[in-house]
């Protein structure tokens, strides 16, 4: 029974990583309609800049880094928006989703070259190994823990930006109308390129949170982009609350599938995803119907 | 066909000079193909046959997401199922190879119908990160299967490799006339489809959707129809290709990389027009050549040029080329030519059109 | 004295031409309607002043300074406001925040929420409602109030009266004999002609594209204004 407790909040804990992976998904398709499907690749990106900073300033933690690497992928992504993906958005789906395609092969290549297909790991320090106990004789990792408040600190963040200031009030208004928010006084290409910029801090902290759990190598992208993107729907699209229960319901599914055999991990997910995608498509949450 | 109307007769045209011209040089081309395996060496006959096979790929992703709509990022799904169940069919149940690529296909073919009502219920972006992670529980489930190689994969005996001669022909020339085949086969299905009537409606649906279910375009049964369609094709090439390659694994044949190229081809050849994935599988295979040695760099800048061309040339090096010079050898465009010799000197003084293009 | 001057505008949906050399004048205080039939151009040339259309040149000048060819969120900080076809109320906001939203161009001398409110007073007791839950008159004042609260100098309000219920429309006028007591510039594209001739110093009439007609709204006579409607004096 004990077992079964263990997988639901190793489900949890899992997830909360799951949505940090999502968070940033969801804020640009929301926004913009535009899906990155280089988006686990910009993880990716983050977790090896992440160590390069690491080595280059000496940090003891890689969570130190995150001070640096925040502003950094901001840069990153409001120029990436401004740049490329500003000039691909319009009335063609095709074209953004075979950008960020191309995107997604140069980076993981570009990685390859740079960084050799070797596995790698990001240090935390201390908070990696410790865990507290529990009753029950269960234990949870601080680091699952710690990933859980900033996930969901980060995910209240995010809709406190949304609903609560003028830059989000600006940013659900040109999801709305674009044209009639540019009437209004938005600057629309630099309002997307914001977007995408906060989209790019939490796939910082996402890329250090994942570095430090487990190791990662230069093709590990897709795989993210598949678990963000499992969360996102499986939660509902529109809503980034949907999205952290989502990414918990996905974990919870794989943790399960992996009592059965290590091999049942992923596949238990992608059946759980299939299944609420032919039982419930607008997902579990959605905040609006597409 | 010529109708009569009050402004003289109309009559529908399909092929331009242009188009004549390129279906003479195409015979000529098609001649010096067939006999290629009495005049080149081994080596070139089997570039020549991958040639056709990412030629045959490209044609049927240029179909599902060119004319369609459907921005497929999973067919390696089809692609590797079809390389298993010819595994599966000759090293198992006997069977001979060539029969067991056209059972590969329609197996394709099955497993598009189930795959499509699930994949549909998404959209645009969604709809095309859906068919990867189809494509990825493909790739998880077939490394289960312990009679197959589970995750590390399964050889083709020397048996099974020996029945694809074909009395005189050797294997070699056997599998680059079962890749030239199948690249004619795309092209010409996907050119036939486009000329008929199924072939306006899908134009239609990828101008605008909404408009053509209004005019009572199917658009479901249509998609519906190409996505079995390139299902059984990408199936049928995926296991000539594992037949060629003699060793299949789960990584491998399920490997994201063959969208990569596909989309790419497609994409810098021009989408949307039948002559851009040869132009684009060309280029693909010119830059191969020169940047083999690179590595890694091959693919990042076979990335760029993709982006690059998607920003700057939407329609791709072909599709550029045609619209500058209004030039289309395939003719799928039915242009209205007006004989301007019935005209009335009234009509003359007022609004006297030329021919126009319907697409 | 000229508020806004147009002189020999063109725009183009892609290779489509909707306006034709338009010529068109403004001045401070002045109310202009802007009448004429479906497709005839009207709601092209207010989104081309807006800055959502593409006109071209030197063609708009806006108190003395250049606009054409300035993105939309450039001219509105300018003074320019626009009130749009179909009101496009932002759906997934309040009502409060899509008039909170007409004020973000304008960081200091934007309009005070409370006073659009005292322009509306229904418009308050619903504030914190979908925008999209009101009735098709509230929405409408929704929309303007958005325009409004920019503080503009021209206020181009287009097909307002839409859909709407003639008591409703009747409210809706008043405001806007408000909006003009208070000094603002007035462009009204309207579809009912008796109610711009009505309410306007000036009109522009508008026929595939061209002027067809302009005078003042007193001066013209009824069959004067139906031919160029129309275009039965072979203006086009």
């Amino acid at each position: 029974m004990s077992g079964w407790i263990d997988s639901i909040l190793q489900g949890i804990l899992l997830g909360a990583l799951y949505s940090l992976f999502a968070a940033g998904l969801s804020l640009v398709f929301g926004v913009m309609r535009m899906v990155n499907v280089a988006h686990g690749d910009l993880i990716v990106l983050s977790a090896f800049l992440a160590m390069w900073l690491q080595r280059v300033m000496g940090f003891s933690s890689t969570f130190l880094t995150l001070i640096l690497l925040m502003p950094l992928m901001f840069a990153v992504g409001y120029l990436l928006q401004r740049t490329i993906l500003n000039p691909a958005l319009g009335e063609d789906i095709l074209r953004p989703v075979l950008i960020t395609f191309g995107l997604s092969v140069i980076i993981q290549n570009g990685l390859l070259q740079a960084f050799s297909a070797d596995s790698q790991k990001l240090h935390g320090g201390r908070v990696e190994v410790a865990s507290i106990a529990l009753p029950a004789g269960l234990a949870v990792g601080t680091l699952p823990l710690l990933t859980l408040v900033v996930s969901t600190a980060l995910i209240g963040l995010l809709q406190w930006v949304l609903y609560r200031t003028k830059l989000g009030r600006a940013l659900r208004a040109t999801s709305d109308d674009l044209s009639t928010a540019g009437l209004m006084g938005v600057n629309t290409p630099h309002l997307f390129a914001m977007a995408t910029g906060i989209a790019m801090v939490t796939v910082a902290v996402a890329g250090v949170f994942t570095g430090i759990r487990a190791s990662f190598d230069a093709v590990s992208g897709p795989d993210w982009l598949i678990f963000a993107f499992e969360a996102v729907i499986i939660g509902g699209l529109g809503s980034l609350w949907g999205t952290l229960a989502g990414g918990m319901i996905l974990a919870m599914a794989q943790t399960t599938g992996a009592r059965f055999s290590p091999s049942w991990q992923l596949l238990a997910g992608h059946l759980v995803f299939l299944a609420i995608l032919i039982l419930w498509p607008q997902g579990l949450f959605p905040r609006r119907t597409e | 066909m010529s109708v009569q109307t009050e402004w003289g007769s109309v009559r529908v045209e399909q092929s331009s000079r242009a188009s004549r011209m390129a279906a003479a040089f195409a015979a000529l081309l098609m001649l010096a193909f067939l006999s290629a395996p009495a005049w080149i060496d081994r080596g070139h006959l089997s570039m020549l046959m991958e040639f056709f096979y990412f030629l045959a790929l490209a044609q049927m992703w240029n179909l599902l997401a060119g004319f369609a709509g459907i921005i497929s990022l999973g067919q390696q799904a089809f692609l590797g199922l079809g390389g298993y169940v010819l595994f599966l069919l000759t090293m198992q149940l006997g069977w001979n190879p060539i029969a067991a690529l056209v059972l590969a296909g329609v197996v394709g073919a099955l497993v598009a119908i189930p795959g499509a009502l699930i994949v549909f219920r998404l959209n645009g972006a969604y709809l095309a990160i859906g068919t990867w992670v189809v494509a990825e529980t493909f790739k998880l489930a077939f490394s289960e299967i312990r009679s197959l190689g589970a995750g590390s994969g399964i050889s083709l005996p020397a048996s099974v490799a020996r029945a694809v001669n074909l009395g005189p022909l050797h294997r070699d020339t056997v599998l680059y006339g079962a890749a030239l085949f199948i690249s004619l086969l795309s092209t010409v299905c996907s050119y036939l489809l486009l000329r008929s009537q199924a072939g306006l409606a899908l134009t239609a649906i990828r101008d605008n959707e909404a408009t053509a279910r209004s005019a009572g375009v199917n658009s479901l049964r249509i998609k519906l129809l190409v996505f079995v369609a390139t299902g059984f094709g990408t199936a049928l090439t995926g296991a000539l290709i594992y037949l060629s390659k003699l060793r299949i694994s789960p990584g491998a044949a399920f490997d994201i990389n063959w969208s990569s190229y596909m989309i790419f081809i497609v994409v810098i050849g021009g989408i949307g027009t039948l002559e851009g994935p040869i132009v684009g599988t060309i280029v693909f295979f010119l830059l191969r050549q020169y940047l083999a040695d690179l590595g890694s760099w091959y693919l990042i800048v076979l990335g760029a040029v993709a982006v690059v061309v998607m920003l700057k040339m939407p329609s791709g090096l072909w599709g550029t080329f045609a619209k500058r010079y209004d030039i289309s050898l395939f003719p799928t465009r039915r242009r209205l030519i007006l004989d301007r010799s019935a005209l009335t000197s009234e009509l003359e003084s007022g609004h006297a059109s030329a021919g126009g293009d319907c697409e | 004295m000229s508020l806004l001057t147009v002189s020999g505008l063109n725009a183009y949906y892609g290779d489509f031409q909707a306006l034709f050399e338009i010529d068109f004048e403004a001045n401070a205080g002045e109310v202009i309607a802007v009448i004429g039939a479906n497709g005839a151009g009207k709601s092209t040339f207010l989104n081309a002043i807006a800055g959502n259309v593409k006109g071209q040149g030197n063609t708009v000048q806006f108190d003395g300074e250049a606009i054409c060819g300035l993105r939309p969120w450039e001219i509105v900080r300018r003074g320019i406001a626009l009130v749009p076809e179909g009101r496009r109320l932002f759906s997934s906001l309040t009502v409060e925040e899509n008039l909170l939203m007409g004020a973000y161009a304008k960081k200091k001398d934007a309009w005070p929420l409370a006073r659009i409110y005292e322009l509306f007073p229904q418009l308050k007791l619903k504030c914190k409602q979908p925008s999209l839950s009101l009735s098709g008159g509230e929405q409408q004042m929704v929309a303007i109030g958005r325009a409004l609260i920019s503080n503009p100098r021209l206020l181009m309000c287009d097909e307002l009266s839409l859909g709407l219920a003639p008591k409703v429309i009747h409210d809706i006028y008043e405001t806007l004999a408000a909006i003009r007591d208070l000094g603002v510039t007035l462009i009204i594209v309207e579809q009912n002609v008796q109610q711009a001739l009505t309410f306007a110093d000036r009109v522009y009439c508008f026929q595939e594209g061209r002027v067809s007609l302009e005078g003042r709204a007193a001066a013209l006579k009824p069959e004067q204004v139906s031919r160029a409607y129309f275009g039965l004096d072979g203006a086009a």
